[in-house]
């Protein structure tokens, strides 16, 4: 059998997140009502318990919170009000900064190049842009090439061309994209 | 009436027909939209997921604007919408915001579909009906965050919200009765994980027709999005042949006040309304 060394500091560090586990009774009211559970590793409530116990490792390499759509249902329906969709999206974060491996490198992928498409069209995003970064950031263009997902991914992706629903150009220039950039590093220097 | 209007992103691109419908519809009840000027984008999920300061700071940007603008803000998008309530409730709370406001110069932020559904709105469309969109059977499809959590979105009705049934009802349609209304499409899990996506909108696909609908009626261009375009990948591998359209209720506005442009909007869906509603005795879209 094996045992879990209880431990207070992930706990200690959601609190100070404001985002609190510690009332958690386990009625895994958010398991029954998440949509996503089919494509998670965890349920959320095994989640927040093992956050209680302190199990860093354990929820930090779980692919429960990178498949989590942020539907807020758990948060909505907890009975002792724990956002815990927003402590999906604090592991998720955590994880990167503590340079964990993450378990979903296309999720965290697709992230990290939306952010970049914002910050490189100066605060607005361009889709196809995003598009474009995220294919390359992720490779595999080859194994796409002969799976035929690329074929279809093209496919689909000039029906919209075609109908006016992705429009090759980058977005407006703001006159805020000095603040914007500011922003971006601001959380540069924060994280 | 005049309001701030923020449209998002992606009514810039893939949702260039939600754009073109509201532009078109909203003025004809009598509300003017300003779009806010130099508005940026919300930061959607990609930040509150991997970057909670940019998540605060890059909507609460857009509601200093609003601020300055002094007009009730009003968005179609629902993730868009949410990120700018949870960037009010920072602002008036004790989270750190790179933007200061004082709560009370803080504008009123409204989901389009809530703005349009206001009693006296309704009245106003309920007499510019000139062609009742009979027997069209559809069930209202709101998603998740124009509702959720109500902490956030001050919604009262976040379980069962019924405004866009009351809104159908008074176009002519029949709004059917399911329990998927504010279910989750896959948002923007979309295309690093589309075999998700495509296991809950198979699911809404198969509710749907058990409730009878022939199509969803959405409010969201993330749930448009994802019921729409993979409609041939889902049909493909579940072995059926689905065909239920998806509508923005603004086209469906559009549609029952005879708006020439229906058509063009229409035109942009992958999955084409127009044979259902050549059905229906909409002959030429």
């Amino acid at each position: 059998m094996h045992f879990l060394k209880p431990a207070p500091g992930l706990a200690e560090e959601l609190e100070k997140a404001r985002l609190s586990v510690s009332a958690c009774y386990q009625c895994k009211k958010c398991s029954c009502g998440c949509p996503l559970t089919f494509a998670m590793d965890l349920l959320p409530d095994q989640v927040i318990r093992l956050a209680l116990l302190g199990q860093e490792e354990m929820v930090l390499s779980a692919v429960t919170p990178w498949v989590c759509s942020s539907c807020e249902t758990c948060t909505t329906r907890c009975p002792n009000g724990i956002d815990i969709a927003g402590v999906m999206d604090w592991l998720k974060e955590e994880a990167l900064h503590r340079g964990y491996a993450i378990p979903q490198p296309e999720i965290s992928g697709f992230y990290q190049s939306f952010l970049t498409a914002v910050r490189l069209g100066g605060g607005r995003l361009s889709e196809p842009l995003l598009l474009g970064l995220y294919t390359l950031r992720r490779g595999r263009i080859l194994e796409k090439l002969r799976s035929g997902e690329l074929k279809n991914e093209l496919l689909l992706g000039w029906e919209l061309v075609r109908r006016g629903r992705l429009k090759p150009r980058l977005p407006k220039k703001l006159k805020g994209a000095p603040e914007i950039a500011v922003l971006f590093a601001q959380s540069q220097k924060e994280s | 009436m005049k309001v701030s209007y923020y449209p998002g992103c992606s009514l810039e691109g893939t949702a260039a027909d939600y754009a073109a419908s509201i532009e078109a519809v909203v003025p004809l009840l009598g509300v003017e939209l300003a779009e806010l000027e130099d508005w940026n984008c919300c930061g959607a999920s990609a930040a509150h997921s991997i970057d909670h300061t940019l998540a605060l700071n890059l909507p609460a940007r857009n509601l200093m604007i609003a601020a300055r603008a002094g007009l009730d803000l009003v968005v179609p998008c629902a993730l868009c919408f949410n990120r700018l309530k949870v960037a009010e409730k920072a602002l008036a709370g004790p989270q750190r915001v790179f933007w200061t406001a004082q709560p009370e110069s803080l504008v009123k932020i409204w989901d389009l579909l809530d703005y349009l559904t206001q009693p006296e709105l309704l009245k106003t469309l309920s007499a510019k009906v000139a062609r009742p969109l009979t027997d069209l059977r559809a069930v209202c499809y709101y998603g998740c965050l124009v509702a959720r959590p109500p902490k956030v979105t001050d919604k009262e009705a976040y379980e069962n919200p019924e405004n866009m049934e009351a809104l159908l009802r008074v176009l002519g349609a029949e709004a059917l009765d399911w329990s998927y209304k504010t279910d989750c499409c896959g948002a923007g899990l979309a295309v690093a994980r589309p075999d998700v996506v495509d296991t809950l909108v198979k699911r809404l696909y198969d509710q749907a027709i058990a409730a009878g609908a022939q199509c969803f009626v959405v409010s969201c261009q993330m749930c448009q999005a994802n019921l729409d375009l993979p409609q041939k990948r889902i049909s493909r591998k579940a072995g059926r042949d689905y065909y239920l359209p998806v509508f923005y209720f603004t086209e469906l506005i559009g549609l029952a006040l005879g708006h020439p442009e229906v058509g063009k909007w229409l035109a942009q869906h992958l999955v084409d309304p127009r044979p259902l509603l050549k059905e229906l005795g909409f002959p030429s879209l």
